[in-house]
């Protein structure tokens, strides 16, 4: 029995190819500066940004933060579009839900959003400190890197990847092979 | 038009094509990370593969420049698999997160919440992570064609027949 073929992963990452193209001519045309797509930069600006209300010397003197420069940039706005973008999609074609515990989670872990929450933020923290050490997420590493043939963007994604489906199977494959 | 305006507008249409494609939830992917449903390694290898041709074409042609991040073995292999091993917990990379939060999965706010932690972590972490970690294994902005002395119009149709195996590997498996 054959399985009709689900084209719409293939359909909208192609257009996610076309969508990359234009951004880099437009913005190298139009800003003088190539941008490619990236998300991870932004969670730094981010915690700049949270920091600075606190205590804004201490970012003044965050080398790193001195580095990414805390500001509202092309991929800070990206993130911000990225939020609207699927946010106006979901709602068009009413696939928008509102969840509190991703179902695969709650298969294993039950319904508890406190777990669910303190997971989703360790996890958050880990993730982030590595992207930000590999210089890079799925997106800047993973899309932008390959796109352009990188060697580090192999890298990162074979190690995204390898590490996540070790993880994975430690955390979400039940004992026993009940799955 | 400005920065500020390009990025949204190219955000936004990268939002919805995020969406459309699926890969915004949680489920999507975990179970790539299972071996279970290849949703997004579909979408992310049918973008490079559309996004490889035409990004080369339009360097090719003087409309853009190639930005290819460094290479530094050391910080890319740590920092990739701490982020994988986050990443399979939180079920978001930081692009899909805040698209997740918009299609109403609005746990995933607890995800940005740990990413911004991590985030401000690492630069308290950078002043000394610079003097070690970050000088291990520097090879600069290598590309895979200057590393294998080839033109990158002789890679591109490699990977691109790669990935198309892959893509029937995936579909006659039912992934």
């Amino acid at each position: 029995m054959k399985k009709r073929v689900n084209w719409r992963p293939y359909i909208a990452g192609a257009l996610v190819g076309v969508l990359a193209t234009l951004s880099v001519i437009v913005s190298t045309q139009a800003l003088g500066k190539t941008q490619f797509l990236g998300a991870s930069t932004t969670f730094v600006r981010a915690a700049g940004f949270v920091e600075q209300a606190v205590d804004p010397e201490h970012v003044k003197k965050n080398p790193y933060f001195l580095k990414e420069k805390v500001k509202i940039d092309w991929q800070f706005m990206l993130i911000v579009g990225i939020f609207l973008g699927a946010l106006a999609a979901a709602l068009l074609d009413g696939s928008f839900k509102i969840e509190a515990v991703p179902p695969v989670w709650r298969e294993r872990f039950g319904g508890s959003i406190g777990l669910r929450a303190v997971a989703a933020f360790a996890g958050g923290i880990v993730a982030m400190f590595g992207a930000r050490l590999a210089d890079g997420c799925p997106s800047g590493h993973g899309l932008s890197g390959l796109m352009q043939l990188s060697v580090s963007g192999f890298i990162a994604l074979a190690c995204f990847f390898g590490a996540g489906a070790l993880m994975a199977a430690l955390v979400y494959r039940s004992r026993g092979g009940a799955r | 038009m400005n920065e500020q305006w390009l990025g949204l507008i190219t955000g936004i249409g990268f939002g919805a094509l995020l969406q459309q494609g699926r890969v915004l939830r949680f489920e999507k992917q975990v179970g790539a990370m299972l071996l279970r449903d290849m949703t997004i390694m579909k979408f992310m290898m049918s973008a490079i593969l559309v996004g490889m041709v035409g990004v080369h074409l339009a360097v090719g042609s003087g409309l853009a420049q190639l930005s290819p991040k460094a290479t530094q073995i050391g910080a890319n292999v740590a920092g990739g698999i701490l982020f994988g091993l986050g990443w399979a917990i939180m079920g978001f990379c930081p692009g899909t997160s805040v698209g997740a939060v918009a299609e109403g999965r609005w746990h995933a706010l607890f995800a940005i919440a740990g990413m911004i932690v991590g985030a401000a972590l690492y630069a308290e972490a950078y002043p000394y992570l610079e003097k070690n970690l970050l000088t291990i294994g520097g090879l600069g902005k290598l590309t895979l064609p200057g590393v294998l002395g080839m033109s990158a119009w002789a890679v591109i149709p490699s990977l691109g027949v790669l990935f198309i195996l892959i893509f029937v590997f995936f579909e006659k498996k039912g992934l």
